[in-house]
């Protein structure tokens, strides 16, 4: 069994964001950018799947700049065995992202693909879907377990309510909530090792994709910030305040 | 042309997240569609049918779809798209499942989470975890939406009256079993609409400290929420984790307890009328964000709190 895991470059998540000045987006340049956060739980669970023998293969596709090959070296320290690079522009939208992955899982031909549920960039949570859905493939959306046998997958998915259990013949799409798993920290042995790992580019035109936007990014602004309060001295001060000042009890 | 609502429901109520999404399709067009699809689901046509500016319901009432499985309701929506220019859903873990889905079908983008409406093809998305706020304009000819309930007032829910169009589909079946559905049952009300929020994190330690934190829910009618190392940490289940990766609220109160005030926390509440933070740090991030901050050990805090509020509740008698 082959499983396709899909990584996306992106802003740290303990950066403080800025805004550029002109509002044409946020301030990329000597920023720290890591994989995904939720793009590691579904390295981590492709990785563990192979651990534990049901799987034989793990590669590791990021669409974007050339830079984007160090999110997939790190993948790769993890434990996958090779990564293809698709290289396009930087605001690649999910729409071309979905049909992108299409193109790699008819030549690579997976049992399942492995995403995070979103982006903690442009937080849209949909590749996954759209992926499912031009493969007309079933999906599993906001994974946090996942047991698997030959033809089938068992998972749990995290919904508002709390849990649905869903049984999804392979194969299918699935993308992974933090609560997955605990993704490992790569070794250093195995960051070297790594780095003998193959990646494989690929030009995006190539691939005939469409990437024109269909969603007109117009401007980027700040959000209005929230300006801190007063300290209250005691427990009875605070209920005075909320009864009388806030009147919110 | 008309907007297309997909209501949120369990087959037996309309979750509120359909009240402020239908809020969000008032400032697009006034033609108002709302589609509830599921099973043995006319009571729910019964709620939406008073529901302020829903013009008409269209009911599938079908078996197949009574899980209202990601693959089903996007074939749905397919099947409805061609009579509309826009179609809306709650940003619920229900919209997010299907709408991309539906989208990417018709070889459409779609528009996630939008916070405002400037103009039918114009919206305001928070991105970056809100840390940044876009404004995108969409160049498809039908928008595929999903709403930030939190940001439209709930619709009325009774004023209205909807005409009710039954409606049936040959729908494909898929590769897909419904397995089961744990749902927290809760006397309290819905996390994303509560008028207040208490919320604890990893200071209270363990499950059975969230005690101190219902009984003060109890007393101001509040729902129970909870930062994710709370939830990671298993004192309590994941549908009460607020933040970033969790549920968005902007309760009138909300009141965060042993939190520090993770940018991926506040993110989810910080929309929220009047912040109240209680931690023993005064560094605590939280602190920059409150309305009112008590420096305090809340294993001392809580119990008093709820003494406060019991002579509050005697004086008003
Ligand atoms: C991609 C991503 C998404 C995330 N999404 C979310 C999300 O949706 N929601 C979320 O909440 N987090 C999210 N996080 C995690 C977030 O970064 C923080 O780790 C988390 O919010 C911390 O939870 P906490 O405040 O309960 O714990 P801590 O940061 O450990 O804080 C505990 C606080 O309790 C105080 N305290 C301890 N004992 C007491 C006491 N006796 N009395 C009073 N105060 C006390 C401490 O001073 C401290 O401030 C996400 C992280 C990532 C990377
Ligand atoms: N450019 C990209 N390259 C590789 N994977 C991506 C890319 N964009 C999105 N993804 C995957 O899709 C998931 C959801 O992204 P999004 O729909 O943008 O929130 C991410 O967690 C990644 O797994």
């Amino acid at each position: 069994m082959k499983i396709l895991v899909a990584v996306k470059r992106v802003i740290d998540y303990n950066v403080q964001i800025r805004v550029k000045p002109d509002n044409s987006g946020v301030e990329k340049d000597n920023v720290k950018m890591s994989m995904n956060p939720p793009d590691e739980n579904a390295v981590e669970e492709a990785i563990k799947l192979k651990d534990s023998g049901e799987v034989t293969e793990v590669v590791i596709v990021s669409i974007g700049q050339e830079k984007c090959q160090d999110t997939i070296r790190t993948a790769l320290a993890m434990g996958a065995d090779r990564g293809i690079l698709v290289k396009a522009g930087d605001d690649i939208e999910p729409l071309a992202v979905a049909k992108t992955l299409k193109n790699i899982v008819e030549k690579e031909k997976p049992n399942m693909v492995l995403l995070g549920k979103q982006a903690i960039d442009d937080y849209c949570n949909q590749t996954g879907q759209m992926l499912s859905a031009i493969l007309n493939w079933p999906q599993g959306c906001f994974v946090s377990e996942l047991g698997i046998n030959d033809s089938a997958i068992t998972i749990s998915r995290e919904i508002d309510e709390g849990l649905e259990q869903l049984e999804i013949q392979l194969p299918a799409v699935v993308t992974c909530d933090l609560r997955l798993n605990e993704p490992r920290f790569a070794s250093l042995p195995n960051i070297m090792k790594a780095k003998k790992k193959p990646i494989e580019i690929i030009e995006i035109e190539s691939l005939g994709v469409d990437t024109i936007p269909k969603v007109k990014y117009l401007k980027v602004e700040e959000p209005p910030v929230r300006q801190g309060g007063v300290m209250v001295a005691d427990v009875k001060e605070l209920i005075q305040k909320l009864k009388y000042e806030a009147k919110v009890i | 042309m008309s907007v297309l609502v997909v209501a949120e429901h369990n087959n037996v109520s309309l979750k509120s997240s359909t009240l402020n999404t239908i809020q969000a399709a008032s400032q697009i067009d006034k033609d108002i569609h709302l589609l509830v699809c599921g099973f043995q689901n006319d009571e729910v046509v019964n709620q939406a049918s008073t529901l302020e500016g829903v013009n008409k319901i269209l009911q599938l009432n079908d078996e197949i779809i009574q899980h209202q499985l990601a693959e089903h309701v996007s074939q749905v929506i397919i099947n409805l798209s061609k009579n509309y220019s826009h179609i809306l859903a709650p940003s619920s873990t229900f919209g997010k499942n299907f709408m991309p889905r539906a989208a990417a079908i018709l070889d459409h983008s779609q528009i996630s989470d939008i916070s405002g409406v400037i103009s039918p093809d114009t919206f305001i998305r928070p991105i970056y975890a809100g840390n940044a706020i876009a404004t995108v304009q969409s160049l498809d000819p039908v928008k595929f939406i999903t709403v930030r309930t939190t940001s439209f007032e709930p619709v009325e829910i009774v004023g209205g009256s909807a005409s009710i169009e039954k409606i049936s589909l040959n729908l494909e079946g898929i590769a897909t079993k419904f397995l089961d559905r744990k749902e927290a049952k809760s006397e309290r009300p819905e996390l994303g609409s509560a008028r207040v929020v208490i919320s604890g994190g990893r200071g209270l330690e363990n499950g059975d400290n969230f005690k101190l934190l219902n009984e003060i829910a109890d007393k101001l009618n509040a729902a129970i929420g909870a930062s994710r190392a709370a939830v990671d940490a298993g004192y309590i289940g994941n549908e009460c984790q607020v933040g970033q990766t969790g549920k968005m609220v902007a309760p009138e109160l909300y009141i965060a307890v042993g939190i520090s005030g993770a940018i991926q926390h506040l993110a989810g509440m910080k929309e929220s009328k009047i912040i109240v933070a209680i931690n023993k740090d005064e560094e605590a991030p939280i602190f920059g964000i409150a309305d009112y901050g008590l420096k305090a050990d809340l294993f001392q805090a809580l119990p008093e709190i709820s003494k406060e509020l019991d002579l509050l509740n005697d004086i008003a008698k």
